[in-house]
């Protein structure tokens, strides 16, 4: 493809990376004392474990890899509620693939259905809406599932499933929201971070408005990037930028696909379709404020919560304690690196993962697992 | 899931429910093209270009980007990993009927 080598030649980087190192050298940082930077979506994760960003930029700045893997922070509670429903018998229980392999506290999705629970893994909601149409006499259940990426198309879903009335498909809805974990972690005592790398495609339905607080309230930087390397690598020297400026903005360096105001026929459909929940759990953060999104009342007939009673809110204790030994909640908040934790190539593989941050390649530890950190010998 | 994947479109399939063929690397889908008809008749959408998410069409792209896009995707894994979900899908619904 004729564009590949411009992305893949390391000389039309080095100006990027050079006017990094030197505005990492204005501010004064150091390996010791790094500016630390967040990348906030799991696809910039995989992309800078892939192309080798953390080692091609200067020891005096460090990623942390943040929470934007949708798979990594389903609690395991959830999925549970998730085999609940697939066992059930008139149930057809449909999901993305990515969810197959997360651990819940007895089996996941992957044992339940080699168990015998008819679960089939569709790559749209439309498809999940088409088994409903063709299966009359069976409930299909569609597992909501993700960021602002996908909760428009399956809100589209739910619409186009009341507009032929086809009473048979459901959702269970745990769709989550990208800015109030962010507002989360800047609020945790621990923080460490001076500046985010804002989402792409998130950041192309709902546009770049929703982390005004960041800039405004918290005083940190935020700038959305795309996922080229050269992406990323300005992205972040946008960021140094306004740090070494005393700046604090929100920043779009994606303008070729993100507009400022995101994606209208998407929010629209959202705002129809959810409403925020008042909290919700986040595997290894625990509960977030208004980070989760429910189905609204006027939709209740294809609302599976509704429908089958079961899901978040049922019962008053709901954050399930991680497996003992797993440091998944440290290393998202960046407090620790994923190989000091003590299960990590260990106990917690991505073949066998006993953490969440393991269980998908946008995962930080399974990005570190297959980029080299298996190698590397666990620090006790 | 995350990722959006480029593809072009080529058809439209089902006007009423917003449904158009979209071309992704060699694979044809059906994808819904509500969020970027913008209100103009849905043949005006024939040769646009765009990422899809899961099944929806969230952006218009240009060529250039869509290509950008789709090797960065490659490199990742990520597009087999889409296009494998996409055609696994598909077989799913034909045994099922």
């Amino acid at each position: 493809m004729k564009y590949a080598d411009e992305f893949r030649d390391p000389v039309a980087a080095k100006g990027v990376l050079s006017a990094i190192e030197a505005c990492v050298n204005d501010i004064g940082a150091t390996k010791d004392k790094p500016i630390c930077i967040m990348e906030i979506c799991g696809g910039h994760t995989h992309a800078i474990f892939r192309y080798g960003l953390d080692k091609l930029t200067p020891p005096g700045l460090e990623f942390i890899h943040g929470p934007g893997c949708p798979v990594c922070v389903l609690p395991m509670s959830r999925v549970d509620e998730c085999v609940e429903l697939a066992e059930r018998p008139e149930v057809i229980f449909t999901t993305f693939g990515d969810a197959m392999r997360v651990p819940g506290t007895k089996k996941s999705l992957l044992q339940a259905k080699a168990d015998g629970a008819d679960i089939r893994m569709v790559y749209s909601p439309l498809d999940a809406l088409e088994l409903a149409r063709r299966n009359p006499e069976r409930e299909v259940v569609f597992f909501g599932l993700g960021f602002e990426t996908t909760t428009p198309s399956t809100a589209l879903s739910i619409q186009q499933a009341a507009e032929e009335n086809l009473e048979n498909f459901s959702v269970f809805c745990n769709h989550i929201t990208v800015p109030p974990p962010i507002k989360a972690l800047l609020d945790d005592p621990y923080m460490i971070l001076d500046g985010f790398v804002g989402p792409g495609h998130v950041s192309m339905v709902i546009g770049i408005e929703p982390y005004r607080f960041i800039a405004d309230d918290y005083k940190k930087p935020i700038v959305v990037a795309g996922f080229e390397p050269l992406d990323l690598l300005q992205s972040v020297l946008m960021v140094l930028e306004q740090i070494r400026d005393g700046r604090a903005d929100v920043e779009n360096q994606y303008s070729r696909v993100v507009p400022d105001d995101g994606n209208p026929a998407s929010i629209a459909a959202c705002d129809d379709v959810y409403e925020r929940r008042e909290r919700f759990e986040w595997r290894g953060l625990g509960e977030i404020d208004e980070s989760g999104l429910k189905i609204r009342q006027k939709y209740a007939a294809f609302d599976a919560e509704n429908k089958f009673t079961i899901g978040y809110g049922k019962d008053a204790a709901r954050v399930t304690a991680e497996p003992e030994g797993c440091a998944c909640g440290e290393v998202m908040t960046g407090r620790i690196k994923p190989r000091q934790c003590p299960q990590f190539g260990k106990g917690c593989t991505p073949e066998m993962p006993l953490g969440a941050l393991m269980v998908s390649s946008e995962g930080a530890c399974a990005a570190y697992y297959q980029y080299g950190g298996a190698q590397l010998e666990p620090v006790e | 899931m995350c990722l959006g994947i480029p593809g072009q479109i080529v058809e439209i399939s089902d006007a009423e429910r917003k449904l158009a063929l979209v071309d992704v690397s060699g694979v044809r889908r059906e994808v819904n093209v509500a969020c970027i008809a913008e209100g103009n008749p849905l043949d005006d959408l024939i040769g646009v270009w765009t990422l899809v998410h899961v099944g929806f069409a969230m952006s218009r792209i240009n060529e250039e980007e869509a290509e950008k896009t789709l090797e960065v995707l490659k490199m990742l894994g990520e597009a087999q990993e889409e296009i494998e979900a996409m055609k696994a899908s598909q077989k799913m619904l034909e045994q099922a009927s």
